[in-house]
């Protein structure tokens, strides 16, 4: 289950593999279960399409976003949140932690990692897509899992599979998506602990896919 | 790769320049171009190629007209300040007739300005950019399979002509993910009979220069560039013509703000308004034959754009002012809400086309 039991979830993974849009329907998903839900967005790679979109949505379910002054501002400042160590000190909140991509992303949790480790409950979790160009099939997906790992001092614990193609996914998209999923937590040894799917074709895939996920899509963009 | 993948545009520019045979970057790092260097840094030395993060912007630009002279297809990227800073070897490169691909992913201005999206380097790029009479083809893409095809255009049309082609796209352009196809066809070998690439004894050797001696003979080559501009303003304007069969407006943009103007566009048909929309491809050369052709049957034009209002003053020219241009814009990294483009058509509308 994506929704784990663990007080931190922690996603990583290659840039540009939806780790934010995963972050923010899992804090809405645990949010709506009644638990007290903090999102810390620790991206110091990319500036645009931060969890800071999703402000209003995080403030109707009541969860808190630990986030870059900086973010959707004018300048790139690769700065963390002043209110960072709320993340291992308040043990009174569950945490998402949306991390930038790749290991120059995931260095930001060489910072916390020993904290983490002390207090024992995380789940870290690699999230995947397959039809990014750098991450096609397993060896260059474990590379990258490789890197992140040596970057954050920590290990993966799960596999998410978010493999999509934007808002033109298809069913097929998705199923097609589940073999490298699964060949790809066989290698890492890791389980596959959710395929994400969009909302709107949830029901052509409800069945066919263990441990599917819903999503919705937090872009309201004008274009 | 046949089969899509899901990439941003900045991705796209890369992988697609990699597709066209460019085997050599150059470049500095600037938001919210970087993924474009980015992917190059992971890419180049996996296939042969050359990666390399220049010391300045200034740097960059002129390692690339050093590859340029070789006859190799060589690229650099940058965003708006760092095209500034590139404008003098653009200029160099001009006047030495170098091909090339220069990538400009625009932020909001003047100055250090900011990250967010803008056009407002229109002038800038559709005007050379730098000094001296010279022209580049300058190509918007308004799509990430855009982004990509429109490269592979660019280093075919900068060979062909022997000047540089810019990619002007802007920070949502770069940055946006949308599934894309790079299924190009192998790049043809262009013959470049003027290349410094070793004489082996055989020929005379070949001078790549933008400096001549007598004034009459600079003068020559200015006119014999000029000629060959004349040509391309002929033959390969490109733009795409949107529900302009019975329009009465005619909205025009380019890049992001052609597909803000669509959706506005679409909900002005929904309200029966007749308007369509001319989205020019290359801004340079600027399609003057459709908004001739509009001139005579719309009432007015609205320019939308993401700056003061530059294209709109190309409209003006192309129209030769026969019918009014109006002006829906945001500046400084602002993207117009469809809503605003709409409360523009649906006034020009009840005021038989006057904003």
């Amino acid at each position: 289950m994506l929704t784990n039991d663990k007080r931190i979830t922690i996603l990583c993974g290659h840039y540009g593999t939806g780790k934010t849009n995963v972050a923010v329907n899992l804090a809405l998903a645990m949010a709506k279960t009644g638990e007290n839900v903090t999102v810390a967005d620790l991206d110091i790679v990319n500036p645009y399409f931060r969890t800071l979109d999703s402000a209003t949505a995080f403030d109707e379910a009541g969860i808190r976003l630990i986030c870059s002054r900086f973010a959707n501002t004018n300048v790139d400042m690769p700065s963390l949140p002043p209110d960072l160590y709320a993340i291992t000190d308040d043990k009174t909140r569950r945490v998402v932690i949306d991390v930038g991509g790749d290991d120059s992303g995931a260095m930001v949790l060489g910072r916390l990692a020993p904290a983490i480790l002390a207090e024992g409950s995380y789940e870290m979790y690699l999230v995947v897509n397959r039809y990014r160009p750098l991450t096609p099939d397993v060896p260059s997906t474990i590379e990258v899992m490789g890197e992140i790992e040596v970057a954050s001092r920590l290990r993966f614990t799960g596999i998410v599979n978010n493999s999509n193609l934007g808002a033109e996914t298809t069913a097929a998209d998705v199923l097609a998506s589940v073999d490298y999923a699964a060949k790809l937590a066989k290698a890492a040894g890791l389980p596959l602990v959710a395929t994400t799917v969009e909302q709107s074709i949830y029901s052509d895939l409800e069945g066919q896919i263990p441990d599917l996920f819903p999503l919705t899509l937090q872009n309201n963009k004008p274009f | 790769m046949a089969e899509k993948v899901l990439m941003k545009g900045n991705e796209a520019i890369a992988e697609a320049a990699i597709c066209a045979g460019c085997r050599h970057y150059f470049g500095y790092p600037i938001t919210p171009q970087t993924e474009i260097a980015a992917y190059m840094a992971k890419k180049m030395p996996k296939i042969g190629g050359c990666f390399l993060q220049a010391e300045s912007e200034v740097a960059a630009i002129n390692m690339v007209y050093g590859v340029s002279a070789t006859g190799k297809r060589v690229m650099t990227s940058s965003s708006s300040p760092g095209i500034s800073l590139k404008a003098e070897g653009l200029s160099y490169m001009a006047g030495a007739d170098l091909p090339a691909l220069v990538v400009n992913v625009q932020r909001g201005g003047p100055g250090l300005g900011g990250i967010q999206p803008s056009q407002s380097d229109y002038f800038q790029a559709t005007r050379g950019g730098g000094h001296g009479d010279y022209r580049m083809i300058v190509l918007a893409p308004a799509s990430v399979q855009e982004m990509a095809s429109l490269t592979v255009k660019g280093f075919d049309l900068a060979d062909k002509y022997r000047m540089t082609a810019m990619i002007l796209a802007d920070g949502t352009m770069g940055q946006m993910m949308e599934p894309v196809s790079l299924d190009f066809p192998e790049p043809e070998k262009v013959e470049k009979p003027w290349a410094t690439n070793g004489t082996d004894m055989a020929r005379e050797h070949n001078i790549v220069n933008s400096l001549f001696l007598q004034p009459d003979a600079l003068e020559r080559t200015n006119f014999e560039r000029y000629e060959r501009y004349a040509y391309i303003e002929q033959h390969e304007a490109m733009w795409e013509e949107y529900r302009m069969e019975d329009a009465e407006i005619c909205v025009t943009a380019f890049g992001i703000a052609s597909r803000v103007a669509k959706n506005a566009i679409n909900e002005a048909r929904k309200q029966g308004i007749k308007v369509g929309m001319i989205r020019p491809i290359t801004l340079w050369p600027f399609p003057v034959a459709p908004f001739k052709a509009a001139a005579d049957k719309v009432k007015s034009f609205i320019s939308v754009e993401l700056s003061m209002g530059q294209m709109i003053e190309d409209i003006k020219l192309a129209t030769e002012c026969k019918k009014p241009v109006y002006l829906c814009n945001r500046a400084g990294g602002i993207i117009p809400s469809p809503d605003e483009v709409l409360a523009a058509i649906v006034k020009a509308n009840e005021n038989g086309g006057d904003l």
